[in-house]
């Protein structure tokens, strides 16, 4: 089998950090590699350095054979190497076959030949099974859409060796599984990919080769069909990590009741008649194909959104009309979905952040004046009892690794002993320790009493957490199930909206 | 060569951009006052001279800051909430409108130190108010401010010359398109004796420090910058959005307005539409350069009157335009941009 792809002895260090610590490895004609490793392992960095972003301190890439100049983007891509970020890089306001064009054509040319780029963008779309309407304005994509049109792009750009970025991040778990099968076609149409990832059951489903890296370091190289996830997920974090066990408790009276909850916008129905209700002590799992109702409930349950009919209760307090602030003083904990947009302000400092949701309390304000010292010491508290790493009160908030920065929005619903937690998607994207590190806390408020309604597309997290499962269709909530009656298939036909027959 | 994010910004940069900008601009210049035919050394030189060579023109530097610090002080506090307040040279005329009708009339009978602070209270409110309906079209339908509050600077001017050449019009005034004169009682005492400079500096300096305290230390400058540096996350944590931006236009709105009742108690004495050499306009370049710090701002404004100033004296003494001022402004606006950027970006190679 030929090399399409060797780096040899790449290291990069950013100041004291050894983000690159002389990584070798290679890429097959035709084969599936996946690179697998905790957020922070080096994995981004090293694609960067492939990609020509950053220059590398040692070591040098062959594509082909050829050794690649370094700090190049347009030398890689004119070597055949297409890259397809986590973050997606398209216009919205464009259409498909503009995005796919910008950049191809000479900037002098006077007629832009965009029959001949629709051919072409038909012709490859049709060879690799990415169906796609090319006049359809980007905007009005779904995500998995859109994550196509990424692919198409580098495939138009003559892409041989196709670098895929965390490319599951954004997608739910049926778009994500139909990504693999893509991805097995286009291996067949010539392609050799690499496939950047830390969830080990994708690597598992969509690779044929896997290199684990950890602090910078190639650790381990097994052949998927020769390794399972215990091993590679000991490989991958250096430890056995074990996500904590949900004990069995009897749970208390009804925290939290919605009767007929729905919420109309722009003619839109987002809920439908839902009704549920959270005990003390229990934990209402959620699960459900993204854009099924999930953000719009999320965003009831965190003040963000009235409902248009329907009660919404926390004992005999009425919920629907109030604020997200005055929702905080009635004892509802809030963990939002996006914790990069909504949880946290990255330019403020750790202490701001820790107080933002308390910003009338009196035990933060005075006559109108931050109570700057009280804040502090709040913050402080948070970072030692939540084991926020890295952080101290001044430290600005963006600097926090994704997980870190979780701990931190936890820890401060948490600090207030909230009688109600709306923990929406609480670990997405993160790695396994701090995965582990929410669910304990999570468990831990449980334990305490409080209510909880995890929002989620990790089943494993539902049915490993949840006292009870529900799913979300269209707006509409099903009739909850015992985890124990919860194995793949029946949350499958629930999610697919198929009650009845669960 | 590319840009990358800095991790953490070194303050010693943070204090080193505005100067850093500001002497890059002068660089940028001297080719130009070369072009004119003079040595650009000679010329700043005239122009520190022109500035502060004299008591005089060190109280006519000073004279010309303090609208500069006011609508500096304007546009720093709505950037920080990225609120883009472009019109403060509107929200300046009808302050001073408003002065100088109530200052000629409304408030005979009042003892001289209420009636000054009336009047202040007055302009600043008329300013705020101005700025009121761009916020609120924005809050309710999306309508771009920039678009808004700079084009209502021209409606603003407009209205005043109507007044000035109708019902305000001076019948003492030789036919000129001025306002009649406040009372006399109603001027602000001078600081310097002999001098045009009065103790408007000291509320300008004062209102410098006031909205540094609300900005750093009280719960609604916490709201503001919160609400300026993500909205989602603001809100998601309570913070009233519509609220936080409209109390901000009232504050930014109300500076720019007591500008223009400051400088009409405290230098013409009547509103012509004239009185403003773009203070408005100036002071986002003052807030700018200040890097949107209230302290900075003081500092940005003194730096912005000597210049103009300066280059007064320095066309009498060099024949150079003094539309230099103006190239000298814009030019350290656009240096400090940049400088903004290497603050924020390192270069890489």
């Amino acid at each position: 089998m030929t090399l399409v792809l060797e780096l040899e002895h790449i290291t990069k260090r950013f100041g004291p950090l050894v983000a690159n610590d002389d990584i070798s490895l290679h890429l097959k004609q035709g084969e599936i590699l996946s690179l697998l490793g905790e957020n922070g392992a080096g994995k981004t960095t090293l694609m960067n350095i492939l990609f020509g972003h950053y220059t590398a301190d040692a070591g040098q890439v062959r594509v082909y054979g050829q050794v690649l100049p370094p700090g190049l983007p347009r030398a890689a891509i004119a070597a055949g190497v297409g890259m397809v970020h986590q973050h997606f890089t398209l216009a919205g306001n464009l259409t498909v076959l503009d995005n796919i064009m910008i950049g191809s054509e000479k900037l002098f040319r006077l007629v832009s030949d965009r029959a001949g780029a629709q051919r072409r963008l038909q012709e490859i779309a049709v060879r690799f099974g990415l169906p796609v309407d090319p006049s359809a304005r980007v905007a009005d994509l779904s995500v998995g859409e859109r994550q196509r049109v990424e692919i198409l792009k580098a495939l138009y750009r003559q892409a041989r060796i196709l670098i895929l970025d965390e490319p599951t991040a954004v997608l739910a778990r049926p778009e994500a599984e139909r990504l693999f099968d893509t991805l097995r076609g286009m291996t067949a149409g010539g392609l050799s990919i690499i496939f950047i990832s830390h969830k080990l059951h994708e690597v598992m489903a969509a690779s044929d080769r896997v290199v684990v890296l950890r602090g910078g370091r190639v650790v381990a190289e097994r052949v998927t069909s020769e390794t399972d996830q215990a091993e590679l997920a000991e490989l991958m974090v250096g430890r056995r990590v074990a996500r904590p066990r949900r004990e069995s408790q009897a749970p208390g009276a009804a925290v939290i009741t919605a009767h007929g909850l729905s919420l109309t916008e722009g003619g839109q129905i987002r809920l439908d008649v839902v009704d549920f209700e959270v005990n003390a002590g229990e934990i209402l799992g959620i699960v459900g194909v993204s854009g099924n109702g999930q953000a719009a409930l999320g965003r009831v349950l965190s003040g963000l959104a009235r409902p248009t009919r329907g009660s919404l209760r926390l004992g005999d307090l009425d919920l629907t009309r109030m604020t997200p602030r005055q929702l905080v003083q009635a004892g509802l904990g809030r963990i939002p979905e996006d914790r990069q947009a909504e949880g946290a302000i990255g330019e403020m400092a750790v202490w701001e952040n820790a107080m933002l949701e308390r910003l009338g309390d009196p035990a933060f304000s005075r006559a109108g004046f931050v109570r700057r010292g009280a804040a502090r010491a709040f913050a402080k508290g948070l970072i030692e009892r939540f084991d926020i790493r890295g952080a101290t009160p001044e430290t600005r908030t963006r600097l926090l690794s994704g997980g870190n920065m979780q701990k931190l929005v936890l820890g401060r619903n948490l600090a207030g002993k909230p009688r109600f937690i709306l923990a929406n998607q609480p670990t997405r994207g993160l790695d396994e320790g701090a995965i582990a590190a929410v669910h304990v806390e999570l468990l831990a408020a449980r334990a305490q009493g409080a209510a909880i309604m995890l929002i989620t597309e990790d089943l494993e997290e539902a049915v490993g957490l949840s006292d009870r499962i529900c799913a979300i269709v269209k707006g509409r909530l099903s009739a909850p199930v015992l985890p124990e009656a919860a194995d793949a298939r029946t949350l499958g036909l629930m999610m697919a909206g198929v009650w009845d027959a669960v | 060569m590319r840009f990358e994010r800095r991790t953490d910004v070194p303050w010693g940069i943070v204090a080193l951009a505005p100067p850093g900008a500001i002497a890059a601009a002068l660089v940028l210049c001297a080719g130009l006052i070369a072009l004119a035919g003079v040595n650009p050394l000679a010329a700043y030189a005239e122009m520190l001279n022109g500035a502060f060579g004299s008591r005089l023109a060190v109280t006519e530097t000073l004279t010309r800051a303090v609208p500069l610090i006011l609508t500096g002080l304007a546009a720093a506090v709505a950037f920080r909430a990225r609120l883009w307040n472009i019109g403060a040279e509107g929200q300046f005329y009808i302050g001073a409108l408003f002065t100088a009708w109530a200052g000629h009339g409304a408030v005979t009978g009042l003892p001289a130190p209420v009636a000054i602070v009336v009047l202040m209270l007055g302009g600043m409110l008329a300013g705020a108010l101005l700025l009121i309906g761009p916020v609120v079209l924005r809050l309710r339908f999306g309508v771009d401010e920039v678009v808004t509050t700079l084009l209502l600077n021209f409606i603003a001017v407009l209205f005043v010359g109507m007044m000035v050449e109708g019902p305000m019009k001076d019948p003492m005034g030789f036919g000129w398109p001025q306002s009649v004169p406040v009372a006399r009682e109603v001027m602000l005492p001078d600081l310097v004796a002999r001098s045009r400079l009065h103790i408007g500096l000291i509320f300008a300096i004062l209102a410098a420090g006031v909205v540094w305290i609300i900005q750093q230390r009280t719960v609604f400058g916490a709201q503001t910058r919160a609400a300026g540096l993500n909205p989602v996350a603001a809100a998601f944590a309570g913070v009233p959005l519509s609220q936080t931006l409209i109390l901000v236009a009232m504050l930014s709105g109300g500076l720019a307005g007591l500008a223009g009742a400051v400088e009409v108690i405290g230098v013409t004495g009547y509103v012509t539409t004239t009185m403003s050499p773009g203070y408005g306009y100036a002071g986002i370049v003052v807030a700018m350069l200040a890097a949107l710090h209230p302290a900075g701002v003081v500092a940005a404004a003194v730096f912005v009157a000597t210049v103009f100033i300066g280059a007064d004296a320095m066309s009498r003494a060099t024949g150079v335009p003094s539309f230099i001022a103006d190239v000298i402004m814009s030019a350290s606006l656009l240096t400090m941009l940049t400088a903004l950027l290497f603050t924020t970006y390192r270069i890489r190679r």
